[in-house]
């Protein structure tokens, strides 16, 4: 039999774990295996494995050692940063909440949440490329907001917010400003000298780190109180015995992270979104181009076909991809990213995702451009004709 | 899912005796069934070519080709009482929330049957 192909572009989901990321970890399994809180030998090794990789991350953001706290991931440090920050405030003081509509549901359902205890939250729109209104955000804000959470690279259609904006207009108006950067995160640039901004969700798993590890930059001086009840772990806001292993693993993938990945990212990104728009007729790039779009992410759709379908024959040809479209869902809904960008249900049922990484080549573009040309053919030509009507 | 990979009797008949398109709004599913039907040497009406065009997902792709399978040599009559849930055992079985996909081949079906018997009479 021969070998099949396995190209990956399903990044945004998660991401391998680097081979030197598991080096790294492996000896804190069997060796250094202490509670970092013991005071003998193994706890020690433990604690001074944890410092470095705390001291590694908070280096990569420009921020001090104390204000990195380790988390389950980005759901948890998301989680902690709306419901810690709420829950230290005055609700009879403070008590809105702005966020935007193309958030992930790690937020937009904490926020939910905090509505069914009577908070209120505002849903800022976008516009047709994924970008909020900052004069609708500063119009947004009132004597009774607390924080504004925008999400800072969008893991569906790759739109990075101008944070350095937003964090501006918060400060200005002396709002929190939470920013979701776990698909931004080593694939832009955030310097917390630079954003005002107040915390920080990042994970390890989508950029080669492994599952289950994620950390939340808090500003010295945020007010914020821990969602966990238990021991005085991470500054006392998140109590737990620290995932070694795991952090060490994060910290060694951050350091793995360049520049010149993004670069390269950007470069066969553009590869492909080129080559299908070009070659491919009835297709449409969601999100915007350049700079502004992750450099890892491809959203693209294509009339006339449903994106479960075309994502089920690449995974035949060993192509790995996601859809927006509503029968890859459990709810029967299309993406509430692709709806607020103004596609309609009908196109966004015939969208792709595709997500990069480092460890893709420029062969695996060409065979996957080379793959999408014919199944999107095939299943245009199974399609009864009279469905062929709607033009993009 | 074999059938997905290789779907059967994908396209049109140009003659056909009996055709009907059936939509799916909710995931927008669209599905086009054409019949040909011939009388056997006891007179009985049999379909002896069903063709199918889909534009849907991965269940209703593959659960019109099933679909076009199961009734292909079937009498008129016996395959009016084909069912979606014969079609959807016949795949091997979907996840509750897909079988609105194959839910929809049997009634396409259906439709065309209607459109044969419509146009004889
Ligand atoms: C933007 C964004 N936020 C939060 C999360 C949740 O992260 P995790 O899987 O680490 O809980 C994800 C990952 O799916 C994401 O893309």
């Amino acid at each position: 039999m021969v070998e099949m192909k396995e190209v990956y572009l399903d990044n945004g989901a998660t991401t391998m774990v680097d081979p030197l990321v598991v080096k790294a970890m492996q000896p804190l399994f069997s060796e250094i295996y202490g509670n970092a809180s013991s005071l003998h030998h193994q706890g020690e090794a433990a604690k001074h494995k944890l410092n470095e990789a705390r001291e590694a991350i908070a280096k990569a953001i420009n921020a001090k050692f104390d204000e990195l706290i380790f988390t389950s991931g980005g759901t948890e440090s998301d989680n902690l940063a709306i419901l810690g920050v709420a829950s230290a405030h005055d609700k009879s003081l403070k008590d809105h909440i702005i966020t935007s509509k193309i958030e992930h549901p790690a937020v937009l359902n904490t926020c939910k949440y905090l509505e069914s205890l009577g908070y209120s939250v505002t849903y800022l729109d976008v516009d047709t490329e994924g970008f909020i209104d900052l004069d609708q955000l500063e119009n947004s804000i009132t004597d009774r907001t607390l924080l504004v959470s925008i999400i800072h690279g969008n893991n569906e259609i790759g739109t990075i917010q101008d944070v350095e904006a937003i964090g501006k207009i918060c400060k200005k108006h002396g709002v929190l400003f939470h920013m979701d950067a776990v698909q931004s995160f080593t694939k832009t640039s955030i310097d917390v000298k630079k954003i005002d901004v107040d915390l920080i969700s990042m994970s390890s798993h989508k950029i080669h780190g492994p599952k289950g590890v994620g950390a939340l930059f808090v500003r010295k001086g945020t007010k914020i109180a821990s969602v966990f009840k238990g021991g005085g772990h991470e500054f006392k806001l998140r109590p737990g015995t620290e995932n070694v292993p795991g952090i060490v693993g994060f910290a060694k993938a951050v350091s793995l992270a360049s520049s010149s990945h993004i670069k390269q990212m950007s470069k066969l990104r553009d590869k492909l979104i080129r080559s299908v728009l070009d070659e491919i007729p009835n297709t449409k790039l969601n999100g915007p181009k350049g700079d502004r779009r992750l450099c890892n992410n491809v959203n693209i759709s294509f009339a006339s076909l449903e994106g479960e379908a075309l994502g089920a024959y690449l995974d035949i040809e060993g192509i790995c991809t996601s859809t927006g479209s509503a029968c890859s869902s459990q709810t029967l809904e299309p993406s509430h990213v692709l709806l607020s960008i103004g596609v309609s249900h009908e196109i966004a049922n015939g969208t792709l995702r595709m997500t990069l990484s480092r460890f893709t080549k420029e062969e695996d573009i060409d065979y996957t451009i080379d793959a999408l040309k014919r199944y999107v053919e095939k299943l245009r030509k199974m399609s009864p004709i009279n469905t062929i009507i709607k033009k993009l | 899912m074999e059938v997905f990979k290789n779907p059967q009797n994908v396209g049109e008949i140009p003659d056909a005796d009996g055709e009907g398109t059936l939509g799916n709004p909710k995931c927008g599913d669209v599905m086009k069934v054409q019949i040909k039907v011939e009388k056997d040497d006891k007179g009985k009406e049999v379909i002896t070519d069903c063709k199918v065009q889909t534009f849907g997902c991965v269940a209703a792709i593959a659960s019109s080709s099933t679909m076009t399978d199961m009734v292909i040599g079937k009498t008129v009559e016996e395959a009016k009482k084909l069912t979606n849930a014969e079609v959807a055992e016949e795949l091997g079985g979907l996840p509750p929330v897909k079988m609105h996909c194959s839910n929809l081949s049997a009634d396409a079906l259906k439709k065309a049957i209607e459109n044969y018997e419509k146009k004889r009479s």
